[in-house]
């Protein structure tokens, strides 16, 4: 039969010595590499009690700020969802009415703002797209959920507490 | 036997067009198109008398004519200069028109303000282009933008006199399409605006196409406002026999789905509309049942609105139900279920004028 490769190796098919017949000294030599192993570094962290630092330039879960007054920075642009390259992102919205001027920034704003993060590759372009800095990527991950329902994200998952209302 | 008329030769960045006398360069130039044609924001070939406000069509006429040939001494408006027999033109060639044009589109946005996040022109904005191609990158201005009071021109028109750039375009709109003209501008200089001399409403009918020669977001349709942005709507061909004579009742209509959010008139290369369409069309027709879809309209390709439509698109075809001997794939999630946006209770596109928040919290019925 021809080979495909030049690496192929004939099985050795010669009878066991009496050092290998004996198995003990490869057991040995195996269980010294696993002792060995016993009192190194270990590679993983005990992960509930035991939390691994984000790198800084982790892209987390999002959120969509305020501003000093504690009123929402987003105005509904289009800017993130244009950029998303998963379509996670779609809102609608609204213009602001005579007295709403301590909840929004703007004269437009998002009245629903949904991401969904079972589409999200939180890949940053929302975040840098965004011109008013409302829509940023915390140091959290989504957390995981039973029903895919908990994934869509809507404003009130969103939003950053109003500084202001919680003082 | 008719007297042949004699054709001027002109030169547009060593581009040789032969043109009528009495043409202007900026025609000239748009008969070569592509590159060479300079950007207008207030001439517009349809409107008499309009062009030599804004400059951003500057031009340097490098040689006056065959009979004169010395050179022009100052930049000249393109719009509002006429050819002449062997006048060579620089416009993309000379970096003096190049600078100079960077110059007023500073000019320009000296009291414009940075509100295209709110603005609903954003995308198909004149001035947003001019800027992006010919602008520097940032302010050097310091100081108060100009504000106005706020004129209310009716439930059909918005006006934001904060971003208009006094093109004129809109007072010669309603000067030749409209029976009587309501508005104009008032004041002079930095106070000059945009407004009816006594709180009226714009209410003509043709004054709506002010809102489509509007080169930025000054004049909106209110019956769109904050809707949607211009690139998550689909734009599509469209026609309807409309009563009014005068109106062709060919649009352009930009849906989502079967929601129909916007009625403009169809715009040419050059972002000029090519048939002036009525009131009854643009604002009181939002149901495709009133129109006769043509299709897709073509968009370049380049811009913000094609973003996001695929066109030609070739689907492989899903072998799934194949392999599951015919059976459907379980659907596990439907995220209308969930989801808040696009609730089919809450038909935006049927609203009068934007939405506010009582339209949205409405309760679930």
């Amino acid at each position: 039969m021809q080979t495909l490769t030049n690496r192929a190796k004939p099985v050795d098919r010669s009878p066991m010595t009496f050092m290998e017949k004996m198995y003990l000294p490869a057991i040995f030599t195996g269980m010294g590499i696993t002792l060995k192993h016993l009192f190194r570094r270990k590679a993983t962290v005990a992960f509930p009690e035991q939390k691994r630092q984000f790198s800084p330039v982790f892209r987390g879960l999002h959120v969509l700020n305020r501003d000093e007054e504690g009123r929402e920075r987003c105005t509904a642009c289009g800017l993130c969802a244009v950029a998303c390259p998963a379509e996670a992102i779609t809102m609608e919205a609204a213009e602001r009415k005579p007295g709403e001027e301590h909840l929004y920034r703007e004269e437009k704003y998002a009245a629903r703002y949904e991401i969904n993060m079972l589409r999200c590759i939180f890949c940053g372009f929302c975040e840098e797209a965004c011109p008013k800095d409302a829509v940023y990527m915390s140091e959290t991950f989504a957390p995981a959920n039973y029903q895919r329902k908990g994934f869509i994200y809507g404003k009130q998952d969103l939003l950053i507490p109003n500084p202001k209302a919680d003082k | 036997m008719a007297e042949e008329k004699k054709l001027f030769k002109v030169k547009i960045d060593n581009i040789t067009v032969e043109v009528e006398p009495g043409t202007t360069i900026l025609n000239a130039a748009r008969g070569i198109g592509g590159d060479v044609v300079p950007p207008a924001m207030c001439y517009y070939s349809k409107l008499q008398g309009s062009g030599g406000k804004c400059r951003t069509c500057l031009v340097k006429v490098t040689k006056g004519s065959e009979a004169d040939p010395r050179p022009m001494p100052k930049l000249v408006a393109s719009c509002r200069t006429t050819v002449m027999d062997g006048m060579e033109v620089a416009n993309i060639t000379s970096p003096e028109v190049l600078d100079a044009r960077k110059g007023i589109v500073e000019f320009l946005l000296i009291n414009h303000p940075l509100d295209c996040p709110v603005c609903d022109q954003a995308g198909e904005c004149d001035l947003q282009d001019l800027s992006y191609e010919h602008g520097a990158e940032t302010t050097r201005y310091e100081f108060k933008r100009r504000t106005f009071d706020k004129v209310d021109l009716g439930e059909h028109i918005q006006l934001h006199m904060t971003r208009c750039i006094l093109c004129y375009r809109c007072v010669f709109t309603a000067d030749q399409l409209t029976e009587k003209r309501e508005h104009g501008i008032l004041d002079r200089g930095d106070h000059s605006q945009i407004s009816t001399y006594i709180q009226q409403n714009l209410d003509n009918d043709f004054i709506g196409n002010v809102i489509d020669v509007c080169p930025v977001g000054a004049l909106t349709d209110k019956t769109a406002r904050f809707k949607n942005r211009v690139w998550f709507l689909k734009p599509v061909d469209a026609h309807r026999n409309c009563d009014n004579p005068k109106c062709c009742g060919k649009t352009v209509l930009w849906m989502r789905g079967n929601e129909i959010f916007r009625v403009t008139a169809r715009k040419d290369q050059f972002g000029e509309v090519e048939n002036w369409i009525c009131d009854t069309c643009r604002f009181d027709k939002k149901d495709v049942k009133d129109w006769v879809v043509e299709g897709p309209r073509n968009i370049d390709r380049h811009s913000v609105i094609s973003q996001g439509h695929y066109v030609n698109t070739v689907q492989p075809k899903d072998p799934l139900v194949e392999v599951l001997d015919g059976r459907q794939p379980q659907l596990l999630f439907d995220i209308h279920t969930t989801s808040q946006v696009n609730r089919p209770d809450i038909d935006l596109s049927k609203i009068d004028g934007p939405a506010h928040s009582d339209d949205f919290n409405k309760p679930k019925s």
